[in-house]
């Protein structure tokens, strides 16, 4: 290591962050510049080869924080108060050649897209020893060879000769463990997280958390992991920080934070999966039935579901659960008529449904709903939430004037919104509030169905949480039942009675809530169920291992 | 797959090659079809019926239409232009020497605007939102305000009569010696660049920036690489293709800007000929001038698409 | 009503010439001081009291031919702009929401149109039709509607995608509904703004057919025309033709600061959305 140039190292802690302050300036159209404090008086140590979890919900100032132990701001904002001490020595007091010097040698970043942080016109292995040789840490050959040793560590295919691959050319998950090869190729001291697996499949994603545990525990690098969900980080990191709205809510041993939370917000996101639903059992003729629908785009080229059949009971849940290429979401489309089915038939309320939109009766449309899992696309930004919810009032039974408004303030009362919203537009609402007017839109139309596509998958936990909640009570109150796609199987255990589980187009496993989550399971809805982060210590561990040994039975 | 790049190179070759036919259809039916009688037109509304059907006999206008246009097309394909009507002149021999003219001033316009706008688009981005940055938005607000025989007059008071520095008519003969023939076009060249250089640094500013918005951007710079190399090893090999597409749109342009400019400084190109043989309703010119104006055209933006594929990377190594 | 102390002074600036140019456009007869074609004095005189621009190549006051040119360059240019607007918007929508191949169709004509430069265009098809105010109008406005069909449809098309227009076709809404009601009000912002740089384009271009004596054809006064008629005296140093280019480029540069200002403000009301 003598060629190394020598790189500052104090004593105390590797990084040491004092009442940091952050700010932003934002240009709110048509009014004076604003002054925003995106983190405040937040401080934290972390010492050599520890790994700390930084949580918390959008907004939070977790990547902020982050970044700010690299001296980086993103778009504008600016470490405007505290010190960031990292080896010993405050960071902030550097010009532009003494961050250079750090970043990329000291401190190394991965992103939540690797997609999008890797350039596209380079082979991966030029850009993964990058910063190494840059900064003279090791030259190109030692690069290299450190290169494929990390890539091998992280469990990559062909570890030899991935390096002359182009970015595209991999795929995402394998993108991400590149990404943190890259970060530990220049043997930095800090490594900060951002997300890494939040973009991921369940089953990909737990691959990639286990890459990083290992890499992390063999090279002794200290890391800054910042997620949102606290039983992945649960699994990776020795203390955890939760922070909300810019502030430190509680800093503590993992253990403690997830087992003994001292805070009630703390609590609240340690809780959050934990809604009772008792499953209801199957009662006479469904209300929806699908049945051997085959369904393709581009004309019969790309074969997108595969001979399914499912059936959903009046007001119950069935959850389809399945990852990305699926054809969950698809299957949606073909109940609603956008893509019409190439064979099989879907039975409504005891009637067939014809098979393309523009065939079917205003009843039909009425009484089968959809909400979408992006709230802020799925209604006109031109529109008012009156407009917004007052449209199927209108157009399905011709009520106008106050009569609809009566009918609009009543919902906007059941999705636990006031009056008061009635004037306002989409963007001027929470992500929250606006799929609650999406689901009052939905039943406006006093339907026997909605299909959830995704509802909740945009949002933050708690707020997620909010709106199954939501979902739950209007079920039985109104007795509507839920078609609901989602990927989250944690989701699925709090809300479904009935659960389809769909790979690549086919249904592999359908039943009733009780009964599909119970042994003996089929390969993938074990993988699928093993996938799932818990808030457990160790869980992480029993999985793999678990999902090793599955394999080795094979 | 039909993606590789020499497949998607050919293709894009051959479309081309099919859209300038089908221009040269239009631009047939646009001077063949529509009303006004070429015979017509050039005896004049006196002449006597006798006469009328002499010219027309003798131009072929008895023939379909169709078959017009094939002997028309026919004779390009062999470089053979026609006959004017006015002046009953070989138009291919009267056109190259202007086509030449014509080439010599876009060079050097472009020689100019190409490197300034590029330069200054990067100061541009470098300097974003500062004065530099806020200087060039306006003025280019001003150049694409600005009517080209605005800045050409302009041009010309101040510079050929007020000041006195360079002729503020170009001409150019045969046999003029360089630094001569370079004095002449110095006013239209700086017009032409005038006019084009606006637009294509804002294009480039908008590219260059998008390009610098990338994550990768970020990454590089988390990987505490000297600004410098930022730009040399990240961006520039992503910025490529979109600065030569701006580049050849606005060479495009920069071809049609050279009709009006011609006019202005009197200068014996291609745009001015043109503009004289219409007024004169000469079609077989107009064809001819208006055809090779649009090959050019097209020419500038297959260039530009083929540089789009071949620096992307995506295309270069396919999975 | 917006709020007049946020218009930015630029805008000011834009809307105050637009104003001018518009009340000279619509009142000239009432507001030139002498007739279009009269001649008052010598040839080319310079600026007095009496002829505020002084004359033009016959002794005509330019002044007064100044504000009858605005007239004929803001109508033509106006109803160029009109045509180019209603055949291109409708169409475009209309390729992006009914698809198939009426959208095909009318996008390789509009690829094929575009594929030569408008003014080489121009000048062959004005080379055989006689040079009339309709036939400028109409051929600027179908040559230029090729580019408001492109953004229009492309608009459309990205709205088109949109759930929320889904939600709307799973409603059972009709074509005229989703047309109007879900997918105008959100592309009106970049179509507006495309109003102001059409009619502009379509004033530089007008001029310049002019300017090349294509255009609109003498005695009637056009500010392109003017530049034709007075650019021989640019060389005895007599700036008389700079005068109605200049105006050209203010009347542009204004309606380009309008534009902007228009974009920007449609595009910051409550729950708009930026589709520029």
């Amino acid at each position: 290591m003598a060629r190394r140039p020598a790189k500052p190292r104090g004593d105390g802690p590797l990084l040491d962050i004092r009442d940091l302050r952050i700010e932003a300036t934002s240009y709110p159209p048509g009014e004076a510049p604003r002054i925003v404090t995106i983190v405040d008086g937040v401080s934290l140590t972390l010492e050599r080869g520890k790994v700390l979890g930084l949580i918390g919900e959008s907004g939070a100032g977790k990547s902020t924080i982050g970044l700010s132990s690299m001296g980086y701001g993103r778009g504008g904002v600016r470490i405007t108060g505290g010190e960031v001490r990292l080896n010993g020595r405050d960071i902030m007091k550097n010009r532009a050649s003494g961050f250079r010097a750090l970043r990329g040698r000291e401190v190394c970043y991965v992103a939540q897209s690797a997609a999008a942080a890797f350039n596209p016109a380079h082979k991966l292995m030029d850009q993964v020893v990058e910063a190494a040789v840059r900064h003279g840490t090791l030259r190109r050959a030692e690069a290299e060879k450190r290169a494929v040793a990390l890539f091998r560590k992280l469990s990559l295919p062909n570890p030899e000769t991935i390096g002359e691959r182009f970015p595209h050319q991999v795929s995402g998950g394998q993108l991400q463990r590149v990404m943190t090869a890259m970060a530990l190729c220049s043997e930095p001291d800090l490594i900060v997280f951002d997300e890494p697996t939040t973009a991921l499949d369940v089953t990909t994603q737990i691959d990639v958390l286990a890459a990083i545990k290992d890499a992390i525990r063999d090279t002794g690098v200290a890391a800054l992991y910042i997620t949102h969900d606290l039983a992945v980080v649960a699994q990776v990191a020795d203390q955890i920080m939760v922070l909300r709205h810019g502030k430190l809510v509680e800093w503590g041993d993992t253990r403690q934070i997830i087992k003994e939370p001292r805070q009630e917000y703390t609590n609240a996101l340690v809780s959050v999966h934990e809604i009772q639903h008792p499953e209801k059992a199957p009662t006479g003729t469904p209300v929806l039935s699908v049945k051997n629908v085959t369904a393709s785009y581009g004309g019969g080229r790309v074969k997108v579901l595969k001979n399914v059949s499912v059936d959903l009971c009046a007001g119950q849940t069935l959850a389809v659960v399945g990852e990305s290429g699926s054809g969950k979401s698809t299957l949606a489309r073909a109940i609603t008529g956008l893509l019409p089915p190439e064979d099989g038939s879907v039975t409504f309320v005891g009637r067939t449904l014809a098979p393309r939109l523009r065939d079917r009766t205003k009843t039909d449309l009425r009484e089968l709903q959809m909400i979408y899992q992006m709230a802020d696309v799925a209604m006109n930004p031109r529109q008012t939430v009156g407009t917004i919810i007052g449209r199927p009032i209108e157009f399905y039974f011709g009520i106008k004037g106050q009569e609809r408004d009566r009918r609009v303030a009543e919902l906007l009362e059941k999705i636990e919104m006031g009056k008061g919203f009635i004037d306002r537009y989409p963007a001027e609402l929470s992500g929250g509030q606006k799929q609650r007017v999406c689901i009052a839109r939905a039943l406006a139309a006093n339907p026997k169905l909605i299909i959830c596509d995704e509802v909740t998958s945009a949002l933050d936990p708690l707020v997620a949480n909010g709106i199954l909640k939501l979902l739950l009570g209007l079920q039985a109150e109104e007795g509507v039942a839920y078609l609901f796609i989602t990927h989250d199987l944690a989701t699925v255990k709090s809300i479904a009675d009935s659960i389809a589980v769909m790979l690549r187009g086919e249904v592999v496993r359908y039943g009733p809530k009780s009964r599909v989550l119970t042994p003996p399971f089929d390969d993938y809805t074990d993988l699928l169920l093993r996938s799932v982060p818990e808030m457990e210590i160790g869980w992480l561990e029993g999985a793999i291992s678990g999902r090793r040994m599955a394999s080795a039975g094979n | 797959m039909g993606t590789s790049i020499p497949v998607l190179i050919v293709k894009r070759v051959g479309l081309g090659l099919l859209l300038l036919l089908a221009v040269s259809i239009l631009i047939f039916a646009g001077t063949q079809i529509l009303p006004g009688d070429v015979a017509q037109s050039i005896l004049g509304q006196s002449a006597t019926p006798q006469a009328l059907a002499n010219l027309r006999a003798e131009l072929g206008l008895n023939d379909p239409a169709w078959l017009r246009y094939l002997h028309w097309l026919g004779g390009i394909l062999t470089g053979d232009l026609g006959t004017a009507l006015t002046s009953r002149q070989d138009i291919a021999s009267s056109l190259w020497p202007r086509l030449k003219n014509t080439l010599f001033l876009a060079f050097w316009a472009a020689a100019i605007s190409v490197p300034l706008a590029i330069a200054l688009g990067l100061i541009a981005v470098r300097y974003r939102n500062g004065f530099v940055d806020k200087a060039i938005s306006a003025f280019a607000l001003a150049s694409t305000s600005f009517p080209e025989f605005f800045v050409g007059y302009l041009l010309v008071f101040f510079f050929a009569v007020k000041w006195q520095f360079f002729p503020g008519i170009s001409t150019v003969y045969d046999g003029m010696p360089f630094l001569a023939r370079m004095q002449a076009i110095a006013l239209p060249a700086t017009a032409l660049t005038l006019v084009v250089l606006a637009h294509m640094m804002r294009m480039t500013r908008a590219a260059i920036l998008n390009v610098m918005q990338s994550a990768y951007i970020e990454t590089a710079e988390l990987k505490g690489l000297r600004p410098i190399e930022i730009i040399r090893r990240h961006a520039f090999p992503n910025a490529v293709a979109p600065i030569v597409n701006v580049v050849m749109l606005n060479l495009a342009y920069l071809v049609v800007g050279v009709v009006v400019i011609e006019v202005i400084f009197v200068y014996p190109g291609m745009g001015q000929y043109l503009v004289d043989h219409v007024a004169k309703r000469d079609v077989p010119v107009v064809q001819a001038v208006g055809l090779i104006f649009a090959a050019v055209y097209i020419g500038m933006n297959i260039i530009a698409d083929i540089v789009a594929i071949v620096a992307n990377p995506r295309l270069r190594h396919p999975k | 009503m917006p709020d007049l102390k946020r218009i930015p002074l630029g805008a000011w600036f834009g809307l105050i010439l637009c104003a001018i140019f518009l009340f000279a456009a619509i009142f000239a007869p009432l507001v030139a001081p002498h007739g279009m074609g009269e001649i008052v004095g010598d040839v080319w005189a310079p600026a007095s009291a009496q002829y505020p621009f002084g004359t033009d190549n016959l002794g005509r006051d330019l002044l007064s031919r100044m504000i009858y040119g605005a007239r004929t360059t803001i109508l033509i240019a106006a109803l160029a702009t009109a045509l180019s607007f209603i055949l291109g918007s409708v169409l475009g929508f209309m390729a992006a929401v009914a698809g198939g191949w009426f959208d095909t169709v009318s996008s390789r004509v509009v690829d094929l149109l575009m594929a030569i430069p408008t003014l080489i265009f121009a000048l062959v098809v004005l080379s055989v039709l006689p040079t009339t105010v309709v036939t400028l109008i109409l051929v600027m406005g179908i040559l230029d509607s090729t580019r408001v069909f492109r953004l229009a449809r492309a608009v459309a098309v990205d709205i088109n995608v949109m759930d929320y227009v889904e939600a709307a076709k799973l409603r059972g809404e009709g074509t005229g509904w989703i047309i109007f009601r879900e997918i105008l009000p959100n592309a009106l912002s970049p179509l507006i703004s495309e109003l102001g740089l059409r009619f502009i384009y379509a004033v530089l271009f007008l001029s310049a057919l002019s300017f090349l004596g294509l255009g609109v054809q003498p005695p009637e006064a056009d500010w392109g025309g003017m530049v034709k008629e007075n650019k021989d005296g640019i060389v005895f140093g007599i700036p008389a033709a700079l005068i109605p280019a200049a105006a050209i480029a203010l009347l542009a540069i204004s309606v380009n600061l309008v534009a902007d200002w228009v974009l920007n403000r449609t595009s910051d009301l409550k729950g708009g959305r930026g589709n520029g």
